[in-house]
């Protein structure tokens, strides 16, 4: 089938986005918004000791100017963490309070304090300069590895600014594990922080509905269904009385998972003022205010028996929070991170110590890979720093630790079961395609031109799935249109695409007749949004099981219609057909017969329409080897990325188009944190110093290699579809790759571990310290 | 942005008498420096007077064996002139180095050396060759010209018509961008003259600067060795996220050794 299942079939939507017809929030045009403008704290940390309005309220074209005191007089206004956690003492982790509107103190710069709406955004805008706020200066947090030995302290209920003292694993069996070892390796590394930096900012746009009355949201969002709810808390309202819509979506990486407070804001004003009220953020405000990732600090140790084997992991990390819990932030660096810790090695024992704390700087949440690059990280840079103090290739430590196909299921010291992969093939053939054996000789011709070449392999491992739970109803419209609302978000994935395959393969209706529908609260009631590299896997079981429901009711109806037994009606390729007979009927036509039918048979009320609700049994876990090869000019410290080689295990393909972006973006996301991307801050004040793309250095196309990406196909045994999620990967794989080629092709001059990105800056300063 | 008048003269001196009767008025060539700066409120001229509408001011030609470029010439133009890859290619390898292709379609030669922007790429071309500056009022030797961080000779109403740069022996231009922004963490510019050997450093200082020192050792010696025996002051160098100012120092000998080698062919 040319559309079915492992198909490269081209993505459907292209057409819409390439010739500029995709619609963003911005795109939405409404008669009579208002504009919002944000004023926002230009320090990190301050009192407020007062705010004046006068001016701001005076510019024309002004309608209102909001502050904490007027949106909010009781202080109720909170934007809630939805994650318990418990320290290890068993207490509850701290939960201080994150207003919408700054009210007496600002944690962070670029912390919102007031709102201004207007008829125009340069009205707006001019009296959000207006506001004049008199700002009492106090010293910031801005060193996670320091924070809870700071002089200050950001929240009454935090102290020591610890969000969070939390541990997994059994500290006392891997201190006798290290007691007893041959070998100890340990090392100290920072995931540098990073800023999602989506290409379409954030944005919001509420409207009062017309005839209902009730409020309608508009939000780039990964899943309307979370911010319904956290709106309608906040605002007070019933969840019925809110509809949250999002359109086509550029790009979200996590970050646009989450409620932020100018939603709140707009949704406030819209509501309060009975009008269209609507924000668009300028990229310097997605620096200050959408939520950062990464951001560890983090002490690793391996211990080994005299063969080399590993014995016990112990991990302690300072996560930075920044100055509020986002959402869902204390779940990254602790649960998340947790289920692939061990990554894909038999390691007996592990203790995983994680402090949270907070500092004066934007909230940190997910971002791609959320929590399983930051472990995937420490553990494929401290196998490689292994493997060179124990005078082992690092694929032969790999290898000898490797869990092998036959001990799958396999469960681990953290605690998660893998279902299936087979490491050792997978590594083999990247070396192969990558041609490891030749990299000695092109590192000498490379030292011939004054060049350090090295070439790093890493092994990761993910764990995706997310909400267990998803949905998806099939309607067959008039028009012969199959439409599926679905409660995934495309952030620019290809969802559309991929759904359809699922569909049209299943039921045999061409591609085009399936229409996806997506991003509002009216058509599904609940939806698990797309988060975790999940929407392939449970939305793809929805779909299935969907589809199944639909060829059973199509069986029903065939029956009726050709008055033949149930149990003799057979689908195949779209057809119904009665057994031993040339009876036959195609299922859209079908659909169409069924709709006309003035009464129908008992099951078949709604017609072919079909409804699945699903719940995952367990996760799916994607894994594979990357191998980075880079050559460093040691006059400058410059780190040129030239060979990149990728084979993945993402169980079943539905799509290899889809899945080589995937992991062609991930990849290039991953290459920017390792050798670019640094959220800096000032160290005394937390300005960011960072907040444009003239200091925030992303990847480019112009110097990144092409990708030899390839897959073998191990079946995920946790979906009937076989698949295993792809979104995050390659921006875990990447990192340690990369840095262990530039380690790589240091260790000749003895450097042994430099912490990302690798700046020319960096590099150089490492180089010349080492006499080069 | 705040609100302001457009202006879209065809002439010079139309152009001129509108920055005359408006005090706070700004000319408007590329927009790619100034633009950015209204959008983020830093700056409220009342008046915008665009060059985009006169054609003298734009385009390149021989006068005399010196290159003429017009002020108002995108970056884009001088890299794919053949005129300039003839004479003198270290240009079109320099303009083909600005930024990406759309910043080189909108960024002109006069904006950016009229902005002086320490980490611009033209300021060392202007500055290493020796070129001169023409005005709708006078000429200006590029070494009176770039005067300070941010800041040329021009007076509040002057306009950069074109830049006439004299043909070297050789030339070449090598620079090391800064890994966000691109735009020059040290840029060298090396030219040997009929006046003489010169060297422009461009990103690593408040100002373009000529390197005298290496100026000296190359007239001696034009080869990349001369600059093993040259020290540069860090003291006076910039300092900053991307690059303190020892590296920028060693940047400028990497990168004066890279230009001197690339200029001997
Ligand atoms: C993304 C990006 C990347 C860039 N990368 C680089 C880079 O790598 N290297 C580099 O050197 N530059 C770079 N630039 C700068 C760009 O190439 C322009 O040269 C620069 O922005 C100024 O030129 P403009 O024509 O846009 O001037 P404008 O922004 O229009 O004007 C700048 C200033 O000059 C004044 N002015 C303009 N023309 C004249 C004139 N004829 N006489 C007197 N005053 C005048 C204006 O009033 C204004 O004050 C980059 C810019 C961007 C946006």
């Amino acid at each position: 089938m040319k559309f079915g299942i492992g198909q490269p079939v081209g993505r459907l939507e292209d057409r819409r986005f390439v010739t500029g017809r995709g619609r963003f929030l911005d795109d939405l045009r409404i008669d009579g918004a208002l504009h919002l403008a944000v004023v926002r704290s230009p320090v990190a940390h301050a009192r407020i000791r007062s705010v004046d309005v006068t001016a701001a309220e005076a510019v024309e074209g002004v309608v209102a100017v909001v502050t904490a005191e007027r949106m909010d007089p009781e202080g109720r206004m909170h934007i809630p963490c939805l994650v318990p956690l418990k320290n290890r003492d068993g207490s509850r982790r701290a939960d201080p309070p994150r207003p919408v509107l700054a009210r007496d103190r600002v944690r962070h710069a670029g912390e919102a304090v007031a709102f201004v709406v207007a008829e125009s955004r340069a009205a707006a805008e001019a009296a959000a300069e207006a506001v004049a706020v008199d700002w009492e200066e106090l010293p910031a947090v801005v060193d996670p590895a320091r924070a809870d030995a700071a002089a200050v302290t950001l929240h009454e209920a935090a102290p020591r600014n610890v969000a969070f003292d939390w541990h997994f694993g059994d500290e006392a069996a891997v201190a006798e594990a290290f007691a007893r070892a041959a070998h100890v390796t340990r090392l100290e590394l920072v995931n540098n922080r990073v800023v999602p930096c989506a290409m379409e900012p954030r944005a919001c746009l509420a409207h009062p509905e017309e005839g209902t009355g009730r409020l309608v949201v508009w939000v780039p969002s990964q899943g309307v269904w979370l911010h319904r709810q956290l709106l309608a808390r906040l605002l007070g309202l019933p969840e019925a009385r809110i509809r949250v819509r999002t359109p086509d979506v550029g790009g979200g990486f996590g970050m646009k998972i989450f409620v932020y407070p100018e939603y709140v804001m707009v949704a406030w004003a819209a509501h309060t003022l009975g009008r269209p009220v609507r924000w668009t953020a300028g990229r310097g405000e997605s620096f200050l205010a959408d939520t950062h990732g990464r951001g560890h600090v983090t002490v690793a140790e391996l211990a080994f028996d005299a063969d080399a084997r590993m014995l016990a992991y112990r991990v302690r990390v300072r996560a930075d929070m920044g100055a509020y819990l986002s959402n869902y932030a204390p779940f990254i660096p602790t649960l998340a991170a947790l289920k692939v810790l061990t990554g894909v090695y038999r390691i007996p024992a592990v203790s995983y110590g994680v402090l949270g704390v907070f500092t004066n700087t934007q909230p940190v949440d997910a971002y791609r890979g959320a929590g399983r690059p930051e472990s995937i990280y420490a553990l494929e840079r401290l196998v490689d720093v292994a493997a060179r103090e124990l005078g082992l290739p690092p694929e032969e430590l790999r290898r000898r630790n490797m869990i092998a196909p036959e001990e799958m299921p396999y469960r681990t010291a953290a605690g998660e079961t893998y279902d299936s992969g087979e490491f050792v093939r997978l590594m083999e053939a990247c070396m192969t395609r990558a041609d490891w054996a030749g990299a000695a000789a092109r590192r000498e011709e490379a030292r011939r031109r004054g060049r350090l070449r090295g070439i790093g392999m890493a092994y990761y491992i993910e764990a995706t799935m997310g909400d267990a739970e998803e949905r998806a109803r099939v309607r067959f419209l008039e028009d012969g249109t199959v439409e599926v609302a679905v409660g995934t978000q495309s952030t620019g994935q290809g969802h559309e695409t991929a759904y359809a395959q699922i569909l049209a393969e299943r039921l045999g209706v061409p591609p085009e007749r399936v229409r996806v529908v997506q991003g509002d609260t009216d058509v599904m009631e609940e939806g698990g949004g797309t988060g975790g590299s999940r929407s392939l896997t449970a939305e793809g079981t929805a779909l299935l099981e969907a589809a199944a429901r639909v060829i059973e009711k199509g069986r029903l109806a065939a029956a009726h219609h050709f008055e033949a037994a149930v149990d003799d009606v057979v689908f195949a390729d779209g057809v119904f057909r009665v057994r031993g007979t040339d009876r036959e009927i195609a299922l859209l036509e079908l659909a169409r017969l069924v709709a006309s039918w003035r009464e129908r048979p008992a099951g078949l009320e709604s017609g072919l329409d079909a409804d699945a609700e699903i719940t995952l049994s367990a996760y799916s876990y994607p894994n594979g080897c990357h191998i980075a090869e880079v050559e460093v000019d040691p006059e400058t410290g410059t780190v040129d990325l030239v060979r990149y080689t990728v084979v993945d295990d993402f169980g079943v393909v539905l799509n290899p188009l889809l899945v080589a972006g995937q992991v062609h973006g991930g990849i290039a996301q991953g290459v920017g944190q390792a050798l670019l991307e640094h959220a800096v801050f000032d160290p005394d004040w937390g300005q960011l110093l960072t907040g444009s793309f003239a200091d925030y250095a992303l990847p480019r196309a112009d110097r990144l290699p092409f990708v030899d990406f390839s897959y073998i196909e191990i079946p995920c045994r946790h979906n009937p579809l076989g698949v295993k999620g792809c979104g995050e990967a390659g921006s875990i794989g990447a990192p340690p790759a990369v840095v262990n080629a530039v380690m790589d092709a240091l260790a000749p001059l003895g450097i042994r571990h430099l912490d990302m990105p690798l700046t020319p800056a960096r590099v150089r300063a490492a180089v010349a310290a080492a006499g080069g | 942005m705040y609100a302001f008048e457009y202006h879209r003269p065809a002439s010079v001196a139309e152009a001129v008498r509108l920055l005359r009767e408006k005090p706070e008025a700004k000319l408007l060539a590329g927009g790619h420096t100034l633009i950015p700066t209204l959008k983020q409120r830093l700056a409220q001229p009342s008046d915008l007077v665009d060059l985009g509408g006169i054609a003298e001011l734009r385009g390149i030609r021989e006068e005399g064996g010196a290159l003429v470029i017009g002020a108002a010439t995108p970056h884009g133009e001088v890299e794919t002139s053949d005129l300039v890859r003839r004479t003198i290619p270290a240009l079109a390898h320099l303009a083909g180095e600005i930024g990406d292709p759309q910043v080189r379609n909108r960024g002109t030669i006069g904006g950016s050396i009229a902005n002086n922007d320490p980490a611009a790429d033209w300021p060392a071309a202007v500055l290493g060759l020796g070129a001169t500056v023409r005005t709708d009022r006078r000429e200006i030797a590029a070494d009176d010209f770039f005067t300070g961080m941010f800041e040329t000779a021009l007076e509040a109403d002057e306009i950069v018509t074109a830049v006439v740069f004299p043909r070297p022996r050789r030339a070449a231009y090598a620079k090391f961008p800064n890994p966000a922004s691109r735009y020059a963490m040290v840029g060298v510019f090396v030219a040997e003259t009929d006046g003489g050997v010169r060297v422009a450093v461009t990103g690593a200082a408040p100002c373009v600067f000529r390197l005298t020192a290496l100026e000296r050792a190359l007239a001696a010696n034009f080869a990349p060795e001369a600059v093993d025996g040259v020290t540069v002051d860090a003291s006076e160098l910039n300092s900053d996220i991307h690059a303190s100012a020892d590296y920028r120092a060693h940047l400028v000998k990497v990168m004066a050794k890279r230009a001197i080698a690339s200029a001997l062919g």
